[in-house]
């Protein structure tokens, strides 16, 4: 125990610490959700009945993206190419050890993210309607997606190409992950690829369960859950320790 | 009890043998050094035993326990230092001493440990800005944190300053002092030569001999001259003269390989008076660690041939 919450402080201090990371995790979700809140530059979803009942769930979907992926890989692809991972391997710190402080960490990171845009929300007019708990559910399994994916990057990639990549994919699901922009608005082909990955799921299931209320459609449940599964599997299988 | 326990160790890559079936054991209180040339397989020697890879072949046990099985076990008990630094480059040694404080159930007081290795002046500097002398004094401290039962260093004195010369020199006393096992791998063989109590030559993944130092030196018979005077003596002449091979190995530095006997020295003074050569110094006697490791390996220490030329087999030792 003592080991884990060694590491966990130290985990939860280096993702808090970075200034180019609490960009990604924090700072361009506020000024999304701040910006086009106000502006109401992009279109929003019909059933929407205001700006921040789309944006908050979608600008939620982006932190919680940003935290579970780009932090994640980058953070650990670090690691592993400064060889903290393989010196840590020979401490009584542990694999499983290791990974349980990088989640807690995440989660940590993730509930101050969510505070921020839940309150910046409220004060730009949000009234929250739905289910909490559909929500945290949703968010968790997102998260395990998304940090399954970041860590099969930091585990395969150099790190200079997770930097690329990482920050290239948050760039991409921003506008195609029915985050700032309905799902509906892009072209079919583009719209159908969307909803398979696991950004469009979550925008759709923090929308139906804080935003507009009404339940979390199955297709996105599915996808969730598939991601949930899949991309830390692929992640286990795939990691290596070492440069 | 035998602490670390090597029997018929083999590691291939592929088709490449790293380490061709080698054997040896180190005790508790006891310093065993790994020498070698590059590529001679000590850093796949020394991880297996650290339990970073499983040999191809033959077995190792440490404290009586497969690393590579039963690593969990082990890690309270090993302390390992790494050639490249493994810390996190954001981290402070402060940070860095105070998270790995709480990996081990025992742990030695960190004030204790920032004066040992005298990091006094370094401990809010991340690490990626400390100099190369400090992330090896702060590896160090890390290394020995759990007061371990057996400490691996790889290469500690490489780009070391000369405090963490003596940083690790202190830390290698008390570890002995305290029954620990040390496992040393180094191409210096002056802290070789200073630190170990047996030495393990390595070369081309086979033990190309193994003693304490005397041991080594006897084993290959190296009696010979050196003197130094001006440069540039007629080798060829007194090569004649005395029936022995000479070397210039720097400017006006001689090697004579033969034995020191009354005739022969007889021979070489007569020789340098003839011809009116002040001399510095003549040294008769046995051979420096140096002259066995390249009677063993055929190589000049200095490894690191991607400093440019060699500056000679006596040349300046860096990495």
């Amino acid at each position: 125990m003592k080991p884990y919450l060694a590491q966990s402080r130290t985990e939860i201090r280096l993702a808090l610490s970075q200034g180019e990371s609490l960009l990604v995790t924090i700072g361009i979700p506020v000024i999304v959700l701040i910006g086009l809140s106000l502006t109401k530059a992009l279109p929003l979803p019909s059933t929407a009945k205001s700006a921040t009942n789309f944006l908050v769930p979608g600008t939620m979907t982006l932190a919680i993206m940003a935290t579970g992926m780009v932090s994640t890989s980058i953070a650990t692809g670090v690691e592993r190419s400064y060889g903290v991972l393989k010196r840590l391997g020979t401490t009584p710190l542990g694999r499983p050890a290791l990974l349980a402080a990088k989640i807690t960490s995440i989660l940590v990171v993730e509930m101050i993210q969510l505070a921020v845009l839940a309150i910046i929300g409220i004060l730009l007019g949000w009234h929250p309607v739905g289910n909490w708990g559909l929500f945290v559910v949703s968010a968790i399994l997102a998260t395990a997606g998304f940090s399954g994916i970041g860590l099969f990057m930091a585990g395969t990639m150099k790190s200079e190409v997770i930097i690329g990549a990482a920050n290239g994919i948050y760039l991409v699901l921003l506008f195609i992950g029915g985050m700032i922009m309905p799902l509906s608005s892009l072209p079919g082909a583009l719209e159908t690829f969307a909803r398979l990955l696991p950004a469009a799921a979550l925008s759709e299931a923090l929308y139906h369960s804080i935003g507009i209320g009404g339940g979390i459609p199955l297709w996105a449940w599915l996808n969730l859950i598939l991601w949930a599964i899949g991309a830390p599997l692929l992640a286990a299988r795939t990691f290596r320790w070492t440069q | 009890m035998t602490t670390i326990e090597v029997n018929d160790l083999y590691i291939a890559y592929g088709e490449k043998i790293a380490v061709g079936g080698i054997s040896f054991q180190a005790n508790s209180g006891e310093v065993l050094t790994i020498l070698g040339p590059n590529g001679a397989g000590k850093t796949s020697t020394v991880e297996s035993i650290e339990g970073y890879r499983r040999p191809s072949r033959g077995s190792i046990t440490v404290l009586g326990l497969d690393p590579y099985k039963d690593l969990p076990k082990l890690t309270q008990f090993i302390g390992v230092m790494l050639q490249d630094g493994g810390i996190y480059p954001r981290m402070t040694p402060l940070q860095a001493l105070h998270l790995f404080h709480g990996y081990y159930k025992n742990s030695h007081d960190i004030d204790y440990l920032i004066e040992l290795t005298n990091l006094r002046d370094a401990l809010k500097t991340p690490y990626r800005r400390l100099s190369g002398g400090e992330k090896q004094r702060l590896s160090l401290a890390l290394a020995i944190i759990g007061k371990p039962k057996v400490v691996f260093l790889d290469e500690p004195t490489a780009g070391i300053d000369p405090e963490g010369r003596l940083a690790v020199r202190e830390v290698i006393r008390n570890l002995k002092s305290q029954d620990v096992c040390v496992l040393l791998t180094t191409h210096e063989l002056d802290e070789a030569q200073r630190l170990s109590d047996r030495i393990i030559i390595l070369d081309h993944g086979k033990i190309a001999a193994e003693g304490d130092l005397d041991e080594l030196m006897t084993a290959t018979r190296g009696e010979n001259i050196r003197f130094s005077a001006s440069s540039g003596i007629d080798l060829s002449a007194l090569e004649a003269e005395i029936g022995a091979k000479v070397t210039e190995e720097r400017a006006g530095e001689y090697l004579i390989v033969t034995q020191a006997t009354p005739d022969n020295i007889v021979k070489l003074t007569s020789f340098l008076a003839n011809r009116n050569i002040f001399v510095g110094d003549i040294r008769a006697g046995k051979s420096s660690l140096e002259d066995v490791f390249f009677a063993l390996t055929g190589k000049v220490v200095e490894q690191e041939a991607q400093n440019g030329p060699s500056t000679g087999r006596r040349g300046r030792r860096h990495r």
